[in-house]
């Protein structure tokens, strides 16, 4: 009887190990594990993993010995082995040892955690800022040492989504611009939301901070190699929570010098150019060809590509008194978003040729026939109340 | 329950001829079912109820799974999916495993402490049936324009608030009323524990299901007001202009969470303890042996639901708190592990040595024991900070309370059900079928939710409606898992209704052979009326 | 049995209620649970009275000025000064420009929101125009003061901090009280 138990007792061991051994395997194959956390790209990050590994082997190995004797017990302890069972029901003594044990295993789990988590709790002076902001679905990046900001949109295309072109490698994980950071650099993260929370994550740099409406929160990281990583929203933030991911490029300091510098002076000649326009009036055709582009790429995504919105959740354009009579009120709700909604500010994101042709589109398509033209001025002065 | 305890009760010829005496007044048809103040019948409602709505509940699960079976969108909406992950949780959290729980005590709790019925037998009548208005009204707001629910069912603010459709307002009333019919069950069951034992029935000779469910009772008083709270300002700041939960006028977003999880950790053990209760009632019986522990399992139970109203805010890590905090509420977590393993380890106690046969019942309780602790080691790994802003809003938590609800919970409910059904109806179920329903369930239950460790480790984030290539292998499988336990759930469906169809082989009294306790000294089927006479237990 | 029931159900509903009542006790004690730990950064909400005493020379804090405004409000909203050097109980002052380009009068409320949020425990406002909403003419202009001081007990490890301010439109729609809206804060800040 002593012999089988040994036995299957063996074969148990014998059965972790080969899954142990698979997992180990299939984790240390390749630099992102299908199976596990990865190792990530910063220290921090990295010992975020190995605290990981340690708090799972620990728990494998727990579970390795209770269902261990839980199964030796099956086994052995089976009415058709012809077992008789045993009389005792209570002991004080081993009540107290396996009260104390896990403790001492808690303790043992504890300090690399709490050592970790302060490591993590750094307030040194950072080399440099970005501000993060999040407004349903996509990320505002600001560098607040330069001139540079920018929205992160989703950059897969609509036909991937709906299954009409292949998808591509890093299908729903790619954005039209993406957040660069030098390397090597301590980069702090403020981040805050514009309307309700989401959660920025980059799983390489183990990042993650919810973004609270009227807060804000911090976070740190220090890239060690160039690269691509890629995140996502974590928090629940409505329809298209699932499309807003968060995309960092780490450069070399003197290439990242580079891009900036650059960024800034694209900045400047967009602004210089939007001064030009002022004095431009673009023909209805430009406008809502132009319109139509901006209108699919921004605001398709609630009020829908016929203008008919979701009834009860985003209004229609189509037949709106607003796209119909209120020019005024229609560019201040696209310039400014309308508070307690979900529509936002598009006078950030928007250049005011974008914004002219996009109010042009939506007061002329799906039968919205007002023939009004909306001109770069037009916006402008409603913009800055001139 | 000691084996020393003798139990005296009146002769079952006895017995039997008062129940007949009173069968004659059972009212027939519907309203017998309306008007019914009987615990057996409401225990019964309960039971039924819980199951369509878990059947419910699960036919959202797999439109759920259905669209994550490939990436792209290809069933439904981003938007309707959201109504579905929202809706799905609110059923099974409020509609399945909390009803099936007071079910269970209906049935249960007068028949373990010898008393003739529930201590407030209308109040019990009205508990029980405002709950299916409650679900009613919710279904109802997913066919209201704008749709359902679609915040989550932690509907975190402002989402919920600002940002919610006109359906909030039905989503709230319902909560309301849901929530009342738990305060009033758990009053029932502390009230009827309190004052109706049998003589000599005293604190420590109480069955564990009673005492995990004195303790549950206690944790639903205390904290189902809270969530009322909380819906309650969810409603006035979306209707009512107040602004607890909106900067703008002062108040605070993150404030909501620490509401919601002052309630929602405390329910987390609202739907665990009773589980506990049951395995511990089980596991002895099959193991022919007392259970090992019995005191330290009572002290455990009081000190998990105890500790679980300061750990709320481990749900919260990324919230971004004072480092202190976020220690304090890592050790606190910690901590809980403890008593939790006692009561592991006392069940693994009780079968060594013991003398075990394997029949339905106590093969979900082995599920349980070894898949809940899978779940309750995962929940330790979450409770570690730093590591747990990387499991955090991904499928890892989604793995972790699945193993916890599901092959926790639900299993426990499986296994309660098939332990005492014979007892109620007085027939066995069907063995084979049921046996199918308990393999079928755990292989299909793994395949669902073991792979969500993967992919939620790999970094798939929970609630999206579509996903990144590299998680497209696993979450085939998930799918697949998924509706395989979906199916497996028709064949319980099946031997339920043969079961309740009086179909099978009269059993004895006792039923199962090591069984002990007041219930199993009853005749099978349990009479209409039981104890009317108060058994006194030496 | 009757009469014993019928009490302990009086006192179980009690607890009911006393929990229902709990629920709303959560606010101000999350508020004071705020002032002691610093949770989201929220800073004194009524003006502070100087310190009067030792300015730590030998320590700089630097402060950071963030200025950002809500969705739906059009103003125009910066700080003048987007960071400052102070020594820790030393009184400064720092102005922040408002331009409502709309074609109507607005009534803007700031939100005030520092991080880490230990250090908005010792930042102590004694002017702000955040302590009430301020309302501003179509096309008016205001340059919008802030006094403050830090307190010398600012922990070693606090070398620097942000404060950000997010301008709300609290214009009109039943909200331009909303500030004073919240019976539990407002009674709470006047103790």
């Amino acid at each position: 009887m002593k012999q089988l138990g040994i036995c299957v007792l063996k074969a148990w061991i014998a059965l972790v190990l080969l899954v142990a051994g698979a997992t180990a395997v299939a984790a240390g194959s390749g630099e992102v594990s299908a199976l596990n956390l990865r190792r990530g790209a910063t220290e921090i990050s990295g010992q975020v993993y190995d605290l990981h590994m340690l708090m799972f082997s620990i728990c494998v190995g727990i579970a390795v010995v209770v269902f261990g004797i839980m199964f030796v017990s099956m086994y052995l302890h089976r009415k058709s082995r012809g077992a008789k069972p045993a009389n005792f029901h209570e002991s004080v003594k081993v009540e107290i040892a396996w009260t104390v044990l896990p403790f001492l295993i808690l303790i043992f789990m504890a300090v690399p955690a709490a050592k970790t988590l302060l490591a993590m709790e750094d307030t040194t002076e950072p080399d440099m800022t970005v501000l993060v902001t999040g407004s349903q679905w996509k990320w505002h990046y600001k560098y607040m040492d330069r001139d540079v900001e920018f929205y992160s949109l989703l950059a897969t295309q609509r036909e991937q989504i709906d299954n009409r072109y292949a998808k591509g490698e890093n299908y729903l994980l790619e954005v039209d611009r993406p957040l660069v950071i030098p390397t090597g650099q301590k980069v702090r993260f403020l981040i805050t939301s514009d309307d309700v929370i989401h959660s920025w994550w980059v799983p390489d740099f183990a990042v993650k901070k919810d973004a609270n409406p009227g807060f804000i929160n911090e976070a740190w990281t220090r890239v060690d190699e160039p690269g691509i990583y890629r995140g996502q929203c974590a928090e629940l933030c409505g329809k298209d929570h699932g499309f807003m991911p968060v995309v960092v490029i780490a450069k070399e300091p003197a290439a990242y010098e580079a891009w900036a510098s650059e960024q800034e002076s694209i900045r400047q000649q967009a602004r210089e150019e939007e001064q030009r326009l002022l004095a431009m009036n673009m023909s209805m055709e430009e406008l809502m060809t132009e319109g139509e582009r901006v209108y699919n790429a921004t605001c398709a995504a609630c009020h829908m590509p016929n203008g008919e919105g979701l009834p009860g959740v985003f209004p229609a354009l189509k037949g709106s008194p607003m796209a119909l009579n209120d020019m005024q009120g229609h560019i201040d709700i696209v310039l400014n978003g309308k508070t307690g909604t979900a529509m936002q500010a598009f006078g950030k994101m928007l250049s005011l040729k974008e914004l002219a042709a996009v109010i042009t589109y939506e007061r002329n398509a799906w039968g919205n026939n007002t023939g009004d033209m909306v001109q770069a001025k037009d916006v402008n002065a409603v913009a800055s109340g001139e | 329950m000691s084996k020393a305890t003798e139990i005296i009760s009146p002769a079952h010829g006895e017995a039997h001829a008062h129940d007949d005496h009173h069968e004659h007044h059972i009212p027939k048809g519907l309203m017998r079912w309306v008007l019914t103040t009987n615990h057996k019948d409401i225990g019964t409602l309960y039971l039924w109820f819980a199951f369509i709505m878990f059947l419910v509940g699960g036919a959202m699960a797999m439109v759920i799974r259905a669209e994550l079976f490939q990436p792209g969108l290809q069933i439904v909406e981003p938007n309707f999916f959201n109504q579905m992950t929202t809706v799905h949780g609110l059923i099974m959290v409020f509609g399945a495993v909390m009803p099936a729980f007071t079910g269970l005590a209906n049935w249960l709790v007068p028949m373990m402490i010898g008393a003739p019925d529930m201590a407030l037998p209308r109040m019990n009548n009205w508990s029980f049936w405002i709950l299916p208005f409650a679900f009613t009204i919710l279904l109802a707001s997913l066919f209201v324009e704008g749709g359902g629910p679609a915040f989550g069912w932690t509907f975190y603010a402002p989402l919920s608030t600002t940002y919610s459709g006109d359906s909030t307002a039905l989503f709230v009333f319902s909560v309301h009323i849901m929530g009342i019919s738990s305060i009033m069950g758990a009053i029932n069951v502390i009230v009827t524990i309190f004052n109706m034992r049998a003589p000599g029935m005293t604190w420590m000779k109480m069955p564990l299901f009673v005492w995990t469910w004195l303790i549950t009772a206690f944790l639903l008083i205390a904290v189902m007001p809270v969530l009322a709270g909380a819906v309650t300002m969810v409603l006035t700041d979306k209707f009512f202009g107040t602004s607890f939960f909106d900067a703008a006028g002062g108040g605070d977003p993150v404030m909501f969470q620490h509401i919601f999880w002052f309630f929602g950790h405390p329910e987390v053990y609202i739907m665990i303890l009773p589980a506990f209760g049951i395995i511990s009632q089980i596991i002895p019986t099959f193991s022919r042996k007392r259970l090992f522990g019995y005191a330290s399992m009572v002290y455990a139970t009081t000190s998990i639901a105890l500790l679980s109203f300061i750990v709320w805010a481990h749900h919260m890590f990324t919230t971004g708190m004072p480092v202190a905090a976020e220690m304090f509420f890592m050790f606190a977590t910690m901590l809980i592990s403890v008593p939790t393993g006692v009561k592991v380890f006392n069940w693994v106690a009780t079968m060594w040595r013991g003398s075990m046969t394997f029949e339905v019942p106590m093969l979900f309780a082995l599920a349980f024991i070894v898949l809940f602790t899978i779940g309750g080691l995962s929940g330790l790994m979450l409770a570690i900070t730093p590591v747990d802003f990387q499991y955090h809003d991904t499928y890892f938590v989604v793995a972790h309370f699945h193993y916890v609800l599901v092959t926790g919970a639900v299993f426990s409910i499986m296994a309660a059900v098939y332990y005492w059904i014979p007892k109620w109806t007085g027939r066995m179920f069907d063995i084979t079928l049921a046996k199918w329903h308990f393999w079928c369930s755990l292989i299909s239950v793994n395949v669902l939710f073991f792979p969500m460790h993967f992919v939620g480790l790999a970094g798939m984030p929970r609630r999206i409606p579509d996903y990144a290539l590299q998680f497209a292998d696993f979450n085939k499988w998930i799918s697949l898992g998924g509706f395989a336990f979906g199916l497996s759930q028709l064949i319980f469906l099946a031997v339920m209704i043969k079961a309740c169809r009086k179909q099978g082989e009269p059993v004895s009294d006792q039923v199962w052979e090591g069984a002990e306790g007041l219930e199993w000294e009853i005749p099978s089927p349990a009479p209409y009326h039981t104890f009317e006479t108060p058994p006194v237990v030496k | 049995m009757a009469n014993s029931n019928s009490a302990l159900v009086t006192k179980l509903l009690l607890i009911v209620v006393g929990m229902f009542g709990f629920g709303f006790a959560l606010v101000p004690l999350y508020d004071v649970f705020c002032d002691i730990t610093g949770i989201n950064g929220k800073t004194n909400e009524t003006a502070a009275v100087y310190y009067d005493g030792q300015v730590d020379e030998s320590r700089t804090v630097t402060v950071e000025f963030i200025t950002r405004t809500h969705t739906g409000m059009p103003w125009e909203f910066r700080a003048q000064t987007k960071k400052v050097k102070v020594h820790p109980g030393e009184m400064n002052m720092v102005e922040f420009y408002v331009r409502n380009p709309a074609n109507k009068s607005m009534v803007a409320q700031a939100i005030p929101s520092v991080t880490p949020g230990q250090a908005a425990l010792y930042l102590n406002k004694t002017e702000c125009f955040c302590f009430n909403s301020q309302p501003l003419a179509a096309g008016g202009e205001s340059l919008m003061p802030m006094r403050f001081y830090v307190d010398p007990q600012l922990p070693e490890d606090i070398h620097f901090f942000t404060v950000q301010y997010t301008l709300f439109d609290v214009t009109g729609n039943g909200t331009d009280d909303k500030p004073l809206n919240n019976p539990f804060l407002t009674s709470f800040s006047d103790n």
